[in-house]
């Protein structure tokens, strides 16, 4: 990793590694990558400041791809391990990223005890309603009748994943949707969550070109919420009952206080470590 | 609101040359990174033909960053977030993520810079139609016109390259086949 030794402002392209991603051009994380290091350049966050944190799934492997700290971690995992990290290390600006399969399958647990606990983090699920690292079965937010999946013939047939309403329910302090086809409005997004005290989720809308073409059309078919961001929980959950999963922007802001324990100097043993995690 | 209102709009983000400066340096500068990323993007799926134009069009347009740059040499530029600009999404002349595949050819890379030079080209018209500023609209015919005259110049460039045929896309043995 490369640090900001100069005191000229780093730029987005800073933020890049020198590590070429192996995503299949066209994919919609090209976009996330580039809001993610524009923000970061806006933010005047520096390197070895920043934590970028995942899981398992081509959305995963963006923190090879930024020049930050970063941790590509255990399928489904990266939030326990970014919770850990943020609450030993208050300083870092923490951001974890992933799929939708990563973060609603394997790690649906965690998403809900993560919104519920409030650390100061960014949780960016880059959603294309597939698994698309291990070629293209449905996952948890694939409508219904999505029939192209091998593993699921005629469609998954259960109602999808809905995040933004599970996000809500479960007590996270700033919730959004962006399409990456906008890398720039999803950057004002990303800054706003990054700014905002607590756990903020963001869900991209990034497609998979190459085992969910038709979301090409995302980039035409979102638009910015005509509505401005709620603080009541209420109203929010009552916009999401109409929601049909293509308004971008802000939904609800809140005003939670974030996690945070106490940090001891010196830790005498293990055990009494352990105690201050149980709830 | 119709397109003409949108231009307008929007061009009351652009009141002086400073500010129409600071456009032009943002579009020249995503340009530029764009076509950087799409040049490793081509070199990663060995499409290197293709991977070497986008390389080379993201150094053109390194260089028009520094020409603008020295346009406004003495100005005092304004710093705009990348969402403050006066465009919806990225700036016109950017190529967007979705637009390019791996098996795209030379043909597929000339019409896309010529497609966002075009764009180049009626952002910077809509500044001249919608100013009554006589010095900002001078300077955005000149921007105006050296956009028309890449295009232009991306004109000839397309006639070396034949239009590839109907299932160019098409591959046989492709990396990524549904499991
Ligand atoms: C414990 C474990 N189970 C299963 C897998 C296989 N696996 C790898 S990535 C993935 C899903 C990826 O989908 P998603 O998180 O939506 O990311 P995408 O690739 O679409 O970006 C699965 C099931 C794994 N790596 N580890
Ligand atoms: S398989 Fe899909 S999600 Fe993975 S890199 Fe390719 S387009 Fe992106």
């Amino acid at each position: 990793m490369s640090t900001n030794t100069a005191s000229k402002p780093l730029t987005a392209k800073d933020f890049k590694s020198d590590v070429k991603p192996v995503w299949c051009p066209g994919c919609g994380d090209f976009g996330v990558l580039s809001s993610l290091t524009k923000v970061f350049a806006e933010l005047k966050l520096s390197p070895e400041n920043v934590a970028v944190i995942s899981g398992i799934g081509c959305s995963s492997r963006i923190p090879a791809y930024v020049n930050s700290y970063g941790f590509h971690g255990v399928h489904g995992r990266a939030l326990p391990l970014a919770i850990g990290l943020k609450v030993s290390r208050p300083e870092l600006t923490v951001i974890v990223t992933g799929g939708d399969g990563d973060g609603f399958s394997i790690g649906g647990n965690h998403f809900l005890h993560a919104c519920r606990r409030n650390v100061d983090m960014t949780y960016v699920v880059m959603d294309n309603q597939v698994y698309g690292m291990t070629k293209g079965q449905a996952s948890p937010t694939t409508e219904a009748t999505w029939a192209k999946g091998k593993l699921t013939p005629g469609g998954p047939g259960i109602n999808p994943f809905h995040p933004l309403v599970i996000a809500l329910a479960s007590g996270a302090n700033y919730i959004a949707r962006c399409s990456s086809g906008d890398p720039n409005g999803t950057a004002k997004v990303l800054a706003e969550a990054i700014a905002h005290p607590g756990f903020s989720f963001v869900q991209v809308l990034s497609p998979c070109v190459t085992y969910r073409p038709e979301q090409r059309d995302w980039k035409k078919s979102t638009r910015p919420s005509p509505v401005e961001p709620t603080d009541d929980p209420a109203r929010a959950a009552r916009r999401l009952m109409s929601d049909d999963g293509l308004n971008t922007g802000p939904l609800y802001v809140g005003s939670r206080a974030p996690y945070q324990p106490e940090l001891k100097a010196s830790v005498e043993n293990l055990a009494d470590l352990e105690q201050e995690f149980l709830v | 609101m119709s397109a003409p209102e949108q231009a307008s709009a929007r061009s009351t983000l652009i009141a002086n040359v400073e500010d129409l400066l600071a456009h032009a340096r943002t579009m020249e500068a995503e340009a530029a990174e764009r076509y950087d990323d799409l040049a490793d993007q081509m070199e990663v799926h060995n499409n290197h033909e293709v991977a070497r134009l986008f390389r080379k069009l993201a150094e053109i347009e390194a260089k028009h960053i520094a020409a603008v740059e020295a346009m406004g040499d003495g100005l005092d530029l304004p710093e705009l977030k990348p969402w403050e600009h006066a465009w919806d999404n990225e700036s016109p002349e950017a190529t967007e993520v979705d637009e390019v595949h791996y098996l795209m050819t030379p043909y597929h890379v000339i019409s896309i810079a010529m497609h966002h030079e075009k764009k180049a080209v009626e952002f910077f018209e809509s500044v001249v139609e919608n100013s009554a500023d006589p010095k900002l609209r001078e300077m955005a015919e000149g921007l105006a016109e050296e956009e028309r005259e890449h295009v232009r110049l991306l004109g000839e460039w397309l006639v070396r390259y034949p239009k590839p045929e109907k299932g160019w896309d098409e591959d046989p043995d492709p990396p990524n086949l549904q499991e």
